[in-house]
């Protein structure tokens, strides 16, 4: 770890699908040490090709991603990946593996050595909320769809990196299992003191965990803010947002 | 004579054309495999040569199998051993269900499950081994199995052109126009194909349970 102030950082950069269709164009983003920042968008922004250059399952085509101050194009892509937690919509978990073996996957892949992988796995799904007694020898084609997210989210923080990639993490579930989800993850941020860019096009979800927002749209970023500082903004792309939620906020106001 | 007393007095000819036709269809078979896996392999990673290959396969199994052991015959070094041409034509036909199954089973992994293993940083070659294989071998085993039936049949074929196997029995049963004969190549050889699907049907069923 440098003392950079920035752990990832974006410099123009523009990144074009098979050369010629620009998903993401001249992108400048400083995303500080310790900051949960949220990629908020629709869907075609560009929110998930952002993260995606983060570990660098997709280049740029132009400009720079500096990651711990330096250029991903200077990391070996492996390491670069193993250094950063990622976890994704669907949580992407190896169907033949079991819980424990999904989470040790990194620790395993850096051959830490057996009694601190245990230990870890332990340690980091009681984090998440699932029992090792109970969960560990499970499959995941035996846990609920919350269940699964735990185990993603368990996997990201194995090998204890200090930059989180979330995709989306919580999008794909029912509302009450979101909601405990997202409560659990603002305690567990508390405690973790990680940097964490996640995506959402949820705009209370980035209300919510954010401690900034950065708005794109169409491939361009159009502001970052804290929460509090959107909500105020008057920002012709802030608008649709903030009138959404203000929307659903006013319809269960009269309900109640 | 009756069939079990054909089969009696023929022990040891029957013994023999079975280890042959077992020898005819293991070596293809290994060949089939040592070459279609990683040709499947290949392809799941440049896709563009799919319709090519696939349908140069495609192509190989439409050619009889009786024409193709007469097309291979010019080939030097094979064409001079009848077995060896047999092995080279089932070998050839057995490739299709192999290659084609070994795509299919890697392409059919979940597109996360991929995306996951290598945001969290697998090399190309445990993504291969770790996570593609794994879940594409029951896929994989299934079309070796499709293979080997197929095999067993056609394998019966070679004894037109001398490279032996039950087929013997067959042409010679045919020529003498008796059907005791015909079924003394024919019934050894259904067998051979049923516990071959059988076999390869338990160890497929078993590795679609280890994901569970």
């Amino acid at each position: 770890m440098t003392d950079s102030p920035a752990a990832i950082e974006f410099v123009d950069v523009t990144y074009r699908i098979n050369g010629n269709r620009t998903l993401i164009s001249g992108l400048n983003l400083s995303i500080r040490r310790g900051e949960t920042l949220m990629l908020l968008g629709r869907s075609g922004s560009g929110k998930t090709t952002t993260l995606k250059l983060i570990n660098r399952l997709l280049a740029q085509s132009e400009g720079k991603v500096l990651v711990d101050g330096r250029s991903t194009t200077e990391w070996d892509v492996i390491q670069l990946r193993r250094h950063i937690g990622y976890a994704i919509q669907e949580a992407g978990l190896f169907p033949h593996y079991n819980v424990e073996d999904n989470v040790a996957l990194v620790p395993r892949l850096e051959r830490w050595d057996a009694a601190r992988i245990a230990t870890r796995v332990r340690e980091v799904l009681q984090l998440v909320g699932l029992p090792y007694d109970e969960f560990a020898s499970r499959y995941p084609d035996q846990l609920s769809g919350g269940q699964r997210q735990r185990v993603g989210l368990a996997r990201a923080l194995a090998a204890d990196p200090h930059i989180l990639l979330m995709d989306e993490p919580f999008g794909a579930l029912d509302p009450i299992t979101r909601a405990e989800l997202q409560h659990e993850f603002m305690e567990l941020r508390k405690s973790l003191s990680k940097t964490v860019v996640f995506v959402t096009h949820d705009v209370a979800e980035a209300l919510m965990l954010g401690d900034r927002i950065a708005l794109m749209d169409s491939g361009k970023l159009k502001g970052i803010f804290a929460p509090a500082e959107f909500l105020r903004s008057t920002d012709d792309s802030v608008q649709p947002y903030v009138n959404a939620f203000r929307t659903s906020q006013q319809i269960l106001d009269s309900g109640a | 004579m009756s069939l079990p007393d054909f089969l009696v007095t023929h022990k040891r000819e029957v013994l023999t054309l079975t280890g042959e036709h077992l020898w005819l269809v293991g070596v293809s078979m290994l060949l089939a495999i040592a070459i279609g896996v990683p040709l499947g392999i290949f392809l799941s990673r440049r896709p563009a040569w799919k319709s090519l290959i696939l349908g140069a396969n495609n192509i190989m199994q439409t050619i009889p199998s009786l024409a193709l052991f007469g097309l291979l015959l010019p080939v030097p070094w094979i064409g001079a051993r009848a077995d060896r041409l047999a092995i080279l034509a089932l070998t050839l036909y057995a490739l299709l269900p192999v290659v084609r199954n070994t795509y299919t089973g890697i392409a059919g992994v979940d597109a996360p499950v991929r995306e996951a293993a290598l945001g969290m940083g697998l090399t190309p070659r445990q993504l291969l081994w770790q996570v593609e294989l794994p879940l594409a071998s029951n896929v994989i085993v299934a079309g070796i199995r499709t293979a080997t039936v197929i095999t067993v049949g056609v394998a019966t074929i070679a004894a037109a052109i001398g490279a032996g196997g039950l087929g013997e029995f067959i042409f010679r049963g045919l020529a003498m126009v008796d059907n005791n004969v015909i079924l003394a190549g024919a019934i050894p050889a259904a067998l051979m194909a049923l516990s071959a699907d059988f076999v390869l049907g338990l160890i497929q069923r078993s590795l679609v349970r280890t994901h569970h």
